[in-house]
């Protein structure tokens, strides 16, 4: 049986606030990236409420994505937004999605993004994490920023961090702890950092921004 | 002295991507802000560190 939308509603207001629940309805937020850390921000953000989701990532699902991303086994070679759109369908009905199979460069950026209060950058490439950190704070200094950089490995849970870089540019994860290394993403501190971003998101939209 | 991320640096007279080339970040893996705000990537050849500049470099590593 699935839940109708006011259901849904009624027992999201229940657990988190009448007055929070309609700052989540009301928010837009696009997902950079659907891999470990956007497929986890997209599944914590989905449930939480928010009104629409914009997801956005050129890859397939592949075989090792499969132990940290939000994909089924039988999911495997689909686009990942078209994946991970079922699986949201599934997990949140009415949340709104807009997915779209591109690159997101320099000069697409804005025009996806348009419509986001808040982009989560959730590349998995440290050029293109930089890239769209760059360009989201050049050409789009009214929008909220969540990145993320160092989170491979088995370290301590407790170095994954979030910090305030700049008013509306927040950045979490270890900030060292690199994949290029060789060693690895674990499924666990992968989602810890994922949790870190879908948190701040909705941390700067309850308004606490302290951190 | 030219604070950057946290610690002061004596760095003032140089520009932005000569202090960097003497550094070990990546420009292709940074973002900075200066004073606050995020200082664009064509800016890094003019633009002069001063004394009492809050330069804040942040270097991004792969993973995601």
């Amino acid at each position: 049986m699935i839940p109708s939308k006011e259901e849904m509603t009624a027992a999201l207001k229940a657990r988190q606030g009448a007055e929070v629940q309609e700052r989540f309805s009301a928010a837009t937020v696009a997902v950079c990236g659907l891999g470990g850390l956007g497929s986890n921000i997209a599944v914590s953000l989905a449930r939480a409420g928010i009104g629409k989701l914009i997801l956005i990532d050129f890859d397939r699902v592949d075989v090792t994505n499969l132990h940290r991303q939000q994909y089924k086994a039988c999911q495997t070679g689909e686009y990942k937004t078209e994946a991970l759109t079922e699986n949201l369908r599934e997990i949140a009905p009415y949340v709104e999605l807009e997915a779209h199979t591109v690159r997101v460069t320099e000069s697409s950026a804005p025009e996806l993004l348009q419509e986001a209060d808040i982009i989560c950058e959730a590349f998995d490439n440290a050029e293109c994490k930089a890239m769209l950190v760059n360009t989201v704070l050049e050409k789009m200094p009214q929008k909220y920023l969540v990145a993320a950089s160092g989170m491979a490995g088995f370290g301590s849970p407790n170095s994954i961090k979030t910090r305030r870089i700049a008013p509306r540019f927040y950045l979490c994860g270890d900030g060292v702890s690199d994949v290029g290394d060789g060693i690895g993403l674990v499924s666990s501190r992968v989602m810890l950092c994922a949790a870190h971003q879908a948190h701040t998101v909705l941390r700067i939209l309850t308004n606490k921004l302290d951190t | 002295m030219v604070k950057i991320n946290g610690e002061n640096i004596d760095a003032a007279g140089k520009n932005l991507a000569e202090y960097l080339s003497e550094t070990q970040y990546d420009p292709k893996r940074i973002a900075i802000e200066r004073n606050g705000d995020i200082l664009p990537k064509a800016l890094y050849c003019e633009t002069i560190l001063a004394d009492g500049d809050e330069i804040e470099i942040v270097s991004f590593v792969g993973g995601g």
